[in-house]
């Protein structure tokens, strides 16, 4: 379970986030939408305590992320940005070996390259293990990003918009190796999406953030309304009711 | 290559009302594997060791050379022994200053996150230059001299740790936790600290100033022989320290948030290195004075020699393509073109165009 309390963040004096209080249940996939400048991306690094709080408190499950042993809670929960550059020229396999650092230290045993492997193979990057990540797409990368958080074996994951650059396919393809990952691994797994379309097809729960709060939290059936998303995205939306997910239009 | 998951998208369960999702984490199924578990790049280990091996062997047929060749005594006589030990100083120190500056740069660049930078840049050249001068200026010429050997070594490397500790520590804390803004005031004070020193130095009288101007300006052939063996125990301890901390080297080269993410603390972890820098510069430059360049030469190719970019690999490459590079080009400026004193001047022209030329192809920092 994921637990902010009162969590507040400003950069000189103006208010980005907070104070936000919310509950994040474990297993499943919890989406974080609003529109830009909402705060998700925010919340979700100081979740990940890559970002420090004004104040308030974030437990994931059951540690303080601000107190917390730094290894042990690399153990418990795992976030990975948006944008990742590295010098080092990396493969792929290499890369997914960084995920077993808080485990193994640097030294991969038998057992960490059994997790390595395991995590190429639930992203389907056997073929591209050996490749440098400056040789692949867009798409490629951003699936070894994931599957190195993957290998680090973590409950929870945090992930700071896994579909951005991504098209359709690789989306698509994106969304169901996590909805695999939340269902068979039975992770945590925390998303920020800028569709809400993709939260309503594939998340457990969706929380709502307009300028620094939440002003919804619930399941897709409860988010997707004309009235709630027209509120929180400041956009007249309109929700068809297909099957088997509703769907939001309001590209006119 | 298509991106099909092999398992149709699994059906959700009915929306499961927020609160009450099933808490699955600790009975999740394992999954199955199916590629058998492989050791890291065996080749590539092997090649890495190669190269390490080769650059080890040119690195003893150079000290070798140095000791031996071209020694007028008669071998065994008295003489003979005195220029050979007078020339194992010499190559001692090449060794502890391609050591110190190889490893400094390599984890310099590490823990910056650039490949660009040297240390000189951060002013620990210019940082090591204004202690000397201030000890001149405030103790007299008479205090260098008195305070040589291992009690000097020990201030003075505390001194030059303090002041890392306190100057890139605050930097990179609180609100200035930003390697760019950190960098720049680094240059900045490394400017300042130069433009001091330099400021000292007209007050000194000039026979004080000559004796400090024989110090900054190290040269591989007179250097102090009673510094040596600390200098070489001082590389021994932070060698120790450094090749035991390889991995994290490794995962500090990914950046703060993937550090972090990967269960480091990072500020604490980058600001020891700086302090290491500090130490080691801090030996190079007591001894042959400042050199911009040559660790950024030496840390430069050993990237692209050492097969694989861990620190595991890169860190013994650039240590010994650094010893190798220095022991060569000192025997051949003074067997070939007997210019001993121009080793430093050339090696920071080659490895100034160098830079020049890298920066260009590379076309940004």
């Amino acid at each position: 379970m994921i637990e902010v309390r009162g969590v507040h963040k400003a950069y000189s004096g103006k208010t980005v986030l907070g104070p936000v209080d919310a509950t994040i249940p474990s297993g499943g996939i919890t989406a974080l939408v609003g529109p830009n400048g909402a705060g998700k991306s925010t919340m979700l690094t100081i979740i990940g305590r890559l970002l420090e709080a004004d104040a308030g408190t974030v437990h994931v499950g059951g540690l303080d992320v601000r107190k917390a042993d730094s290894r042990t809670l690399a153990r418990t929960m795992s976030i990975l940005r948006q944008e990742n550059h590295f010098v080092t020229r990396l493969t792929v396999r290499q890369l997914v070996g960084f995920g077993r650092f808080p485990h193994s230290g640097g030294r991969l045993t038998k057992h960490d390259h059994e997790m390595v492997n395991q995590a190429l193979e639930f992203l389907d990057l056997n073929d591209l293990a050996d490749r440098f990540l400056d040789q692949l797409s867009g798409g490629q990368r951003q699936r070894a990003y994931v599957a190195m958080v993957l290998a680090q074996d973590t409950d929870y994951l945090l992930l700071d918009e896994p579909l951005n650059n991504l098209d359709m396919q690789h989306a698509v393809a994106m969304m169901k190796q996590l909805r695999r990952a939340a269902d068979e691994l039975g992770k945590t797994i925390v998303i920020v999406v800028h569709d809400i379309n993709y939260a309503a097809a594939y998340a457990d729960r969706i929380i709502a953030l307009r300028e620094g709060q939440v002003v919804h939290m619930g399941t897709p059936a409860e988010i997707m309304t004309s009235a709630v998303l027209s509120e929180v995205f400041s956009t007249n939306i309109k929700v068809l009711d297909s099957e088997p997910y509703p769907l939001a239009v309001y590209y006119r | 290559m298509t991106l099909v998951s092999k398992t149709p998208a699994p059906a959700r369960g009915a929306q499961a009302p927020f609160v009450s999702a099933p808490a699955t984490a600790s009975s999740a199924p394992e999954l199955q594997a199916t590629a058998p578990a492989r050791a890291f790049d065996p080749d590539q280990r092997r090649k890495g060791l190669w190269r390490m091996a080769v650059l080890g062997a040119l690195a003893v047929v150079f000290a070798v050379l140095l000791l031996v060749y071209d020694n007028p005594m008669e071998v065994g006589s008295d003489g003979f022994w005195r220029i050979l030990q007078m020339r194992a100083t010499t190559v001692g120190t090449i060794v502890v200053v391609a050591f110190c500056q190889a490893v400094a740069t390599v984890i310099f660049h590490t823990a910056t996150g650039n490949r660009i930078l040297t240390p000189s840049i951060m002013g620990f050249d210019a940082l090591y230059r204004v202690i000397q001068t201030a000890l001149v200026f405030v103790f007299g010429a008479g205090a260098l001299a008195a305070t040589d050997g291992l009690p000097k070594v020990l201030v003075q490397s505390a001194i030059m740790i303090g002041f890392a500790t306190l100057l890139y520590g605050w930097l990179f804390s609180g609100r200035f936790a930003n390697l760019h803004i950190m960098l720049l005031i680094g240059v900045v004070l490394g400017a300042g600290f130069g433009s001091l020193a330099t400021f000292m130095q007209r007050l000194l009288t000039p026979s004080e100033f000559d004796v400090l101007t024989a110090r900054l300006f190290g040269n591989m052939s007179n250097s102090n022989e009673a510094y040596l063996p600390w200098a070489a125990l001082l590389c021994v301890v932070v060698g120790t320290l450094v090749w035991r901390k390889r991995h994290q080297f490794d995962v500090i080269a990914l950046g703060r948030d993937t550090a972090v993410n990967l269960g480091l603390n990072h500020r604490a972890e980058v600001i020891k290195t700086l302090v290491i820098v500090a130490v080691l510069i801090s030996v190079s430059t007591s001894m042959v004075g400042p050199m911009t360049f040559f660790g950024f030469i030496v840390a430069t190719i050993s990237y692209q020699i050492s097969k694989s970019q861990k620190h595991a690999y890169v860190l013994p490459t650039a240590a010994l393509l650094g010893v190798v590079t220095l022991l060569g080009s000192y025997f051949i400026l003074r067997h070939v073109f007997y210019a001993a004193g121009l080793v430093t001047v050339i090696i920071e022209l080659a490895g100034g165009l160098f830079f020049l030329i890298y920066l260009l192809r590379k076309g940004s920092l």
